[in-house]
This record gives structure tokens, sequence and C-alpha cells, in this order.
């Protein structure tokens, strides 16, 4: 595997295979309406408890995404998957049904690129077939990070709304046909600029991904227009703001090319102010929207770069400020 | 701050401020000023109705306990948080806030049970306002205790 000198890889045989969602019903109310695999009408899933709903879309989704890339459970070396609950319950307790080597991962709404990029460099390391997969659900976040869902509270303009949903990809080390590959990725590293408001974490966010940003540019000798698009995890109108005028500083300039993935998730009559979060928010995105425009030459070559808050109610509690994180892949049709 | 001026980790917050989207002040007090009125104007037409067959002080009391009934369902129906979305202090301060704060973490956690789950969080968010109060309600009475009331 070649390696840059600073944090950037390149994958050689990071074929990507197929890519299902699974997304919550205020999801497939929003822009991407009629994008996703499979929409749920209740964002209870038929089960009794929030965190068992998010778990069954965590199945639900491995499920998919394997029958829909033609494959048996057998036929996957690994799973790679995380989601923001305490201990990543969901994607742990969904991986029990399924009989593959699992992976568990954390890097709060980084975790999708995150998985892309382990599992890419993992298929160089000879494993034929694994499964990427991150998600978040609006109602088990808000009760962990926030407050009980029905208290009367005004929200900040600066705030977004979690995700409800789960995306998953099967990547593979080859492909009869022809489909977009992962082609190079660059690992993040911890960020913290002081920012306190865990409500805005659009701020807190955006100088990791202008950190890794930058640095790929730099690694690669590319530029933003060599890309068709750039998306951003969950950034928010305001993060990718800020990051427009972070990168500027450093002499690139992303305005052209910049998308968030939260942010165009819903509609503005939603309400969600800044636009969607949450690890669901790439995950969803990317397989269910840029997969597709990849595939039909839309767009030739694209970045995605996942987005993490990686602070907890009890550190912001103590009065720590909030670290972030940004992964980055390069993915060519 | 002025254009053109660097973005370094020392300035970051202030230009983070400087950026973003603030409330509307004179909205959220204006919704907060009719919605927290509207539900004190409901509490006194019930004193004026229960002042038919009890005492003032009586119907003071079924007053307030009416309202917090009333925000117990409204919660319950979850219709009490899509008025805090806007009213803010206005449906926080009065009682009906703190009906809203006690049923709404007792529902959220019924599904860990009724000793870990409803009993250990029913009082999440209503319990420091709680503790505080009793706490400031005897510095209060030793002060008055001292000095005389």
């Amino acid at each position: 595997m070649e390696y840059y000198k600073k944090r950037t890889l390149v994958f050689a045989n990071s074929f990507v295979t197929e890519g299902y969602t699974v997304a919550g019903p205020k999801e497939n109310d929003g822009r991407y309406k009629g994008f996703f695999d499979f929409a749920l009408e209740d964002d209870m899933f038929a089960q009794n408890t929030f965190e068992r709903a998010e778990r069954k879309m965590f199945e639900h989704a491995i499920e998919g995404a394997i029958a829909k890339a033609n494959l048996n459970e057998r036929d996957i070396d690994a799973l790679i998957a995380g989601d923001l609950l305490n201990q990543i319950v969901s994607a742990s307790f969904a991986a029990k049904k399924c009989h593959t080597g699992f992976l568990g991962i954390y890097n709060a709404c980084a975790t999708f690129a995150e998985s892309l990029l382990v599992g890419s460099a993992m298929l160089n390391n000879g494993l034929e077939n694994v499964l990427c997969a991150a998600g978040s659900h609006f109602s088990t976040a808000e009760r962990q990070y926030r407050y009980p869902l029905e208290l009367g509270v005004l929200r900040s303009p600066v705030t977004q709304w979690t995700a409800t949903g789960v995306g998953a990809t099967v990547l593979s080390n080859r492909s009869d046909r022809r489909v977009p590959r992962v082609t190079r990725g660059t690992i993040g590293r911890v960020i913290d600029y002081g920012v306190m408001d865990v409500n805005n974490m659009g701020a807190a966010m955006a100088p990791s991904a202008c950190d890794t940003l930058v640095t790929f540019f730099k690694d690669t000798q590319t530029q933003p227009s060599d890309y068709d698009v750039i998306y951003t995890g969950d950034l928010g109108k305001l993060g990718s703001d800020i990051l427009m005028d972070l990168t500027a500083q450093e002499g690139y300039d992303v305005s052209e090319q910049l998308h968030d993935c939260g942010a165009s998730l819903y509609w503005d009559e939603q309400q969600t102010y800044q636009g969607g979060s949450g690890a669901a928010c790439s995950a969803l995105v990317f397989n269910a929207v840029l997969l597709g425009r990849l595939r039909r030459g839309e767009y030739k070559k694209i970045l995605l770069a996942g987005t993490g808050a990686l602070m907890s109610p009890t550190t912001a509690f103590q009065g720590d400020s909030i670290p972030a994180i940004t992964h980055l892949v390069e993915v060519t049709a | 701050m002025e254009a053109n001026k660097e973005i370094t980790r020392e300035n970051y917050k202030a230009y983070v401020f400087e950026k973003m989207p603030k409330s509307s002040h004179w909205k959220n007090m204006l919704w907060a000023f009719v919605v927290g009125g509207t539900i004190c104007t409901i509490g006194q037409a019930f004193i004026y109705l229960y002042s038919l067959w009890f005492n003032l002080q009586d119907a003071s009391v079924l007053a307030s306990a009416t309202l917090v009934f009333i925000a117990a369902m409204l919660t319950g129906f979850g219709v009490y948080d899509v008025i805090g979305r806007f009213a803010g202090a206005g449906s926080t301060i009065p009682i009906t806030g703190f009906s809203n704060a006690v049923v709404s973490p007792a529902l959220e956690f019924r599904a860990e049970g009724y000793v870990y789950g409803v009993g250990a969080k029913m009082f999440l968010v209503a319990g420091p306002v709680i503790v505080n109060g009793v706490t400031i309600s005897v510095i209060v009475a030793l002060l008055t205790l001292l000095f005389g009331g």
C-alpha cells in the first residue's frame, strides 16, 4: 500500500460493489425522497423501544446490502460498523445476527467515512468483501445527548437535527462490472479549537474538516477543482460557511464544490435549522445519492469528508471543549 | 471582527460568535409574553370558577392542580414540546412547565422499567430546580430568622 508522507493512503482495489439505505420517515420526506432503498413509516419500526428500532434498522441494512450485492453472508469477510449510542450497542447487537467477523468503530458522525477507510485498507490486505455500515436515530441520540423528547424547550438557531437512518456499503477487492472505487483517503486527526457550545457542532468540526481537506490536497497535489463535488458529513449551513472561510485562508477555494450531507438532507420547512447531523447523514447520502450519480457518470470523482464531534454529555458538563475529527475518502467513478 | 483578519485558534470563538445566526430576542420575548400570559389567564379563569364553590386559597390550589394536569396531558399527547419550541420561557416558567419537566422524562425512560427508568429518571430535569429551590428557601428563612422579617 502506497503511503504519502503524511496521512493519506492510496487504495488499489477497493470497489464499491453496492450500497443500501434505511431511512426514517422525516428523512424520506426530505430532499432525497424516494432515493432510499427502504423508508420507515414509523420511527419505532414495530419495536417497543427506540434503541431496538435503531438496532433493527442496522440488521435490515446489513441484510439488505448483502442481498442487493447478490452475495451470501458467508462471502462477507468482515463487518465494520458503528453508531452514536454508548458502547455502540446498535451496531454490536445487530452484528449478533451476522456470522462474519465484526469490527465495531466509533468516530461519532465520521464513523461511516472511517469504516470506508478501514474497509479499503483491509481489502488491500487480502480480504475479498467487507461490509461498512453506520447510522443513527433521532430519538435515541436526543435522549443520550440532550433532553427527553417531549420536553418543551426553545432550540438555538445553530442546532441540527439528528438524522434517522442506516447506510451500508459492500466493498470488494474485485469487480466484474465497472463500479466506483475508493481510490484514496486521508485519516483525520483530532482538532479542538475550544468551542464549548454543544449546540454548535458545525463550528466545532469545521477546523478539523479544513485540516483533513487541506492535508489531502497537499499530499496528493490536487485542487478542489479536480473534483465534481466535495461532500462534508454534517457541518450544517454555518459549519460549511466557516469551512469555506478556513480553506480560503489556506489557499483552497472549495465554494464551488462544497456540499454538506446533513444540510442537504431536509427542506427548510422541516425546521431542522442548520440541517441534519448524526452518523446517518453521510451514510445515507453516500449510498442513496452519490453512489448512483457516480455509476451514471454524472460525477467522475468526488470527495466525502465525514465529520465527527467527539464529545460526550459528561465531558460537556465537566466544562471541556469539543474535539472533532474528519476522515476523507476519494471515490472515483 | 474586521474582514481579511486571519482566523486562528485564539480568535476562533469570537469569529464563530460573529458568524452565527442569533436568536431573535424580541420575537422570543413576544411569544413568551403571549403564551405565558395565556397560561396565567387560563389559571386565573380557573380560580374564578373554583371560587364559586371554595374559598380563594383552596380555589388557587385547585387551579394550579388543574393546570398541572392539563400540561401533563398535553405532554403525553406530544403537544407541549411543540408549544415550548417557540414559547420558550413562556411555557417553562409557569407551573405547567414544571409538569412538563417531570412527565417528559417519565415517559422517555418508561422503557427502562418503573424502578430504574421512571423512578430514577423522573426528576432528571426538575430535580435541580427542587434542590436549588429548597436550598434558597432555607437560606432566606435563616436570614429572616436572624435579621427579623
